[in-house]
């Protein structure tokens, strides 16, 4: 008796095991490499937008669309990168509610997918209205990364 | 054998006596709290802000006016158990509504209920203990002009041997620090402002809650001698960072860098700021910028930590 629910947890410990490393091979980092790039690509946005804002650089219009249609384009292909297996591996900061409460992400990045769009079409002429429409997309930034990435400096 | 009984139970009986009476519940006397008259509400909403209070006692996806819908916020899912933010909105019966102002300032200095019972910990009063009289008084005048909300907060879901209140009393006796002391002693050149900051991080902002790890597996105080060295998240997965002046820190941010964090939520290198510090830059963007520079003198002039600290 004692033999055997020994056997019996070696062997559950040993598929444990085995699903584990299956597991840990099986990640895509594909997807997680893309959407890290993505995201690199916003945040120079959102530089190249605080320098004029902060006045370091002059508000120049031709920038600030290119900044806006930068972002949309972000915006539109981010989702395509989460399949289910790229939920860990290369430092990825992607958190457990995207694949959990996907209705929430979704409506996530269709708000930031619209509100993106609204301030590549709006008609941004100087500093102002530039500060508003930033405003009003950057706000996703940190909406989204309120629920939906994890923090692991 | 009788005789060393009766001593035994003696002791026993002393020992058990001593320990009822530390950490009985201890209120403050009235004659020593500022007049509750003197409080200004337009001061008290930037205490207001600078205090997070929304942070805990607001809906967790409250925007603007929402937040001052004080009726108890999300759940918040601890090592502990999982805690409600009470109502602390005006209504009578929900909230506070029926509180006296030494009711609202053994809270916010003691950690004890207008019954005479512990809050826990969750609710940070070991770092309102520090709060200034006429702040106290101002917040107070503030949330008298907030809405009432109707709703009770649900009760605390504590296992056993949590759920012992008086157990917080032992809690509050082992790492209570001496509020009338400042936590860092800043350099003599560090400025007024750096001053302002210590105030703002160390007792209304409760910066160390999150930002300094605890002692005991996380269920004891914070520990000073690693102020704001960062530690596990007490909220959920990820880790605090470390926001000392240090490498592993915040060592590279500019005083500007820092402040501009706070008012935009934007780090450094336009990653934008996430978590449950959402909440908490977005109540610092309520603040005068004065005071979020003055948070970032603080911050560069408190003792760097390294990383190996943690």
């Amino acid at each position: 008796m004692r033999i055997s629910s020994f056997r019996i947890s070696t062997s559950i410990l040993a598929a444990a095991s085995m699903l584990f490393a299956a597991s840990a091979v099986a990640q895509n980092t594909a997807p997680i490499k893309e959407r890290q790039e993505l995201m690199e690509s916003n945040g120079d946005s959102a530089k190249a937008a605080s320098a004029m804002i902060k006045g370091e650089q002059p508000f120049d219009a031709a920038k600030a669309k290119q900044i806006f249609n930068d972002i949309h384009g972000v915006a539109m292909k981010f989702g395509d990168y989460f399949p289910e297996d790229s939920k860990t591996g290369n430092e990825t900061e992607a958190a457990p509610a995207i694949w959990e409460q996907p209705e929430e992400f979704e409506a996530a990045l269709t708000k930031f997918q619209e509100e993106s769009a609204t301030a590549m079409e709006a008609s941004v002429e100087d500093l102002e209205s530039f500060r508003q429409q930033f405003g009003m997309v950057a706000e996703n930034c940190k909406g989204c990364h309120e629920d939906f990435r994890i923090d692991d400096d | 054998m009788k005789r060393a009984l009766i001593a035994f139970l003696t002791v026993a009986l002393v020992v058990a006596g001593v320990g009822w009476l530390l950490t009985a519940p201890s209120t403050l006397d009235a004659a020593i709290l500022p007049n509750p008259k003197t409080g200004n509400a337009e001061r008290g909403e930037l205490v207001f802000w600078a205090g997070g209070c929304a942070s805990c006692h607001a809906d967790g996806d409250a925007e603007e006016e929402e937040k001052l819908r004080l009726g108890g916020g999300d759940p918040i899912e601890s090592d502990f158990g999982t805690f409600y933010a009470p109502n602390i909105s005006p209504d009578p019966d929900a909230g506070i509504g029926n509180w006296s102002f030494t009711d609202f300032a053994n809270a916010m200095k003691q950690g004890v209920s207008p019954d005479g019972q512990h809050y826990y910990p969750a609710f940070p009063y070991s770092s309102y203990a520090r709060i200034l009289d006429q702040d106290l008084a101002d917040l107070w005048a503030f949330l008298q002009t907030l809405p009432a909300v109707a709703d009770a907060a649900p009760d605390n879901e504590i296992p056993f041997p949590f759920n012992i209140r008086r157990g917080v009393g032992v809690w509050k006796f082992a790492f209570l620090d001496d509020a009338s002391e400042p936590i860092v002693a800043l350099p003599e050149d560090a400025g007024e402002s750096a001053g302002r900051g210590r105030y703002l991080v160390e007792a209304l902002g409760h910066c160390g809650q999150c930002h300094t790890p605890r002692s005991f597996m996380g269920a004891g105080g914070m520990i000073e001698s690693k102020w704001l060295a960062g530690g596990p998240n007490p909220d959920g997965d990820g880790r605090i960072p470390n926001i000392t002046s240090s490498e592993a820190g915040v060592g590279s941010w500019s005083e500007s860098d820092l402040a501009y964090y706070f008012e935009s939520g934007f780090t450094p290198d336009f990653d934008s700021v996430g978590g449950s510090m959402v909440d908490v830059q977005e109540n610092l963007a309520q603040l005068p910028a004065a005071d979020r520079e003055a948070i970032a003198a603080y911050l560069k002039a408190v003792p760097p930590i390294g990383a190996e600290a943690e």
